[in-house]
């Protein structure tokens, strides 16, 4: 891959106690690329991506990020204080670097327009991540990293939620770094998978992910299958068993 | 009107309007703990002042902020949950404060007074001491007003966007010790942080917008503080307490409005 790197870490390691959370990790964003984390609770995607972030310290291991590079985050889940009153534009105007996007804009891009005047207490969770997605937005970003970002969202929001997501990066060439359990809304626009479970257990494209023997072990088949299905990029064939083999040429 | 009374009022006044605007940022980041501790911990910084011989009110503001800074500090290393951090500093500086009281017996202090406050024996100078801290922390909240809101919105948010986070809560935090330090004397330790808490959470009844509600808050305690005082000038009761009762008073009567008012709704 030519294109340049937005942001790396190399060997990260991290322990909370005496449980090893993170062993020598190392990730990698390319500009424009989208790099989707997976793997069983607990395994370490959210502290990997907040040491990515800069908000927890690796015992070991290094950040480094392009100069200057602009992130739009979106977090799990925003817990806003019940005392605090604030409405939708409010909050949005109070990112930094506001104003370099202008809010209307992001608003139209992310269709919350109707939402502006309501308190940030008062919206749905579909609306809620449409919100801190307008958030990460108005960053102007260049990587967006978003943590699981379909949370609470229900099923027919998801799949729409998703496809925001990909006009964004579209028109705004941004890398992609996500935690995301919706494999099969995911995977068919995902350049690399990581499969993490406190180290990492495979990663490459989808679809040579989907027959990692690690994967299986950890997923199933059923879950594998589903890697292999929605991803519609025909760089493979399948042997007389059905198992996917490697195309020669890409 | 009684020179003492003019005096009370206006010193009242000034801690109300402050109290407002950084007491609704102690509700809306949960600090109500912490402001305790601080005031907690400036009863060592008196006992400290009456040891060595120095200006109380100073003596009080550099225990005070060094208070503040500590406890920043040591909830940055997490090694034991905050509020039993508190708990313990709370109590220990409380009774290392009193201990301190009274065992030095050079000089008769007035014990309840700093306990529970004294809004009627303020002097010219202490009412210089809250205008200088009123200004100050006026001047820093309009600087800073959307940094604060900020940080206390989101944090993390904030810390990948940029803002010096550490910085704008270390910044808010010595405003409020600074806070305590100059009202203690008036509304007392044990209730500095009432009027911290109660005139906030009052004004989030109608509130909209965290402007709002800081605003409404700086009103509610002005109305507390007048009525307190009002209080003690026609039944001669303690200030410190009747102004706590009366932002109480305003507190219940919001919450009945508001549970009227949405009964009508529904």
């Amino acid at each position: 891959m030519n294109r340049p790197c937005l942001i790396e870490a190399s060997d990260i390691s991290v322990t909370f106690g005496q449980r090893p959370v993170l062993q020598h990790v190392s990730v990698k964003v390319h500009e424009g690329e989208v790099v989707t984390l997976i793997g069983p609770n607990g395994a370490g995607k959210t502290t990997l991506v907040r040491i990515m972030l800069g908000l927890v310290k690796p015992q070991s291991g290094h950040v480094q990020r392009r100069d200057g590079l602009r992130i739009g985050y979106m977090p799990q889940k925003l817990h806003i204080e019940p005392t605090l009153p604030i409405t939708v534009r409010r909050f949005l105007e109070l990112a930094r670097h506001a104003g370099k996007t202008p809010i209307d804009d992001v608003l139209e891009e992310v269709r919350i327009g109707h939402l502006l005047d309501q308190q940030m207490r008062a919206i749905s969770g579909g609306e809620m991540q449409r919100v801190l997605l307008a958030r990460a937005l108005t960053q102007a970003p260049q990587l967006l990293v978003l943590d699981e970002p379909a949370q609470g969202v229900d099923v027919s929001g998801q799949a729409e939620l998703y496809e925001l997501i990909n006009e964004i990066r579209t028109r705004h060439r941004c890398g992609v770094l996500m935690i995301s359990h919706d494999l099969h809304l995911v995977m068919a626009r995902t350049d690399e998978v990581i499969c993490l479970n406190h180290h990492i257990c495979c990663h490459g494209r989808p679809e040579q992910v989907s027959i990692d023997p690690s994967f299986l072990a950890l997923f199933g088949r059923k879950e594998a299958e589903s890697l292999a299905i929605y991803t519609h990029r025909h760089n493979h064939h399948h042997d007389l068993t059905g198992h996917i083999v490697e195309s020669r040429h890409e | 009107m009684n020179d003492f009374i003019v005096r009370a009022l206006a010193a009242g006044l000034l801690i109300a309007a402050i109290s407002g605007l950084l007491g609704s940022f102690v509700v809306w980041r949960r600090m109500s703990y912490f402001g305790d501790t601080l005031a907690h911990s400036s009863l060592l910084g008196i006992a400290f002042g009456i040891l060595l011989d120095v200006n109380l009110q100073l003596a009080v503001i550099t225990s005070a902020l060094l208070f503040a800074a500590m406890l920043l500090l040591l909830q940055r290393n997490k090694t034991i949950a905050t509020d039993t951090l508190l708990g313990i500093l709370s109590h220990s500086t409380l009774a290392f404060g009193l201990l301190i009281l009274a065992l030095s017996n050079t000089v008769q202090v007035n014990l309840a007074g700093y306990l529970f406050g004294d809004l009627l024996t303020v002097s010219m100078t202490d009412i210089l001491w809250i205008l200088a801290c009123s200004i100050v922390t006026s001047i820093v909240l309009l600087r800073f007003w959307n940094g604060f809101l900020t940080i206390t919105v989101h944090e993390e948010l904030a810390l990948v966007e940029g803002v010096a986070v550490e910085r704008l809560k270390a910044l808010l935090v010595m405003l409020i010790a600074l806070l305590i330090a100059v009202s203690m004397k008036i509304v007392g330790v044990l209730l500095i942080t009432a009027l911290l808490i109660i005139p906030p959470a009052a004004a989030r009844k109608l509130a909209r917008t965290p402007e709002q509600m800081a605003l409404g808050a700086s009103v509610i305690g002005c109305i507390a503080v007048s009525g307190g005082l009002l209080m003690s000038w026609e039944w001669d009761t303690p200030a410190g307490p009747s102004v706590v009762v009366t932002a109480c008073s305003v507190f219940l009567l919001l919450t009945l409005v508001q549970s009227l008012r949405g009964e009508s709704a529904q």
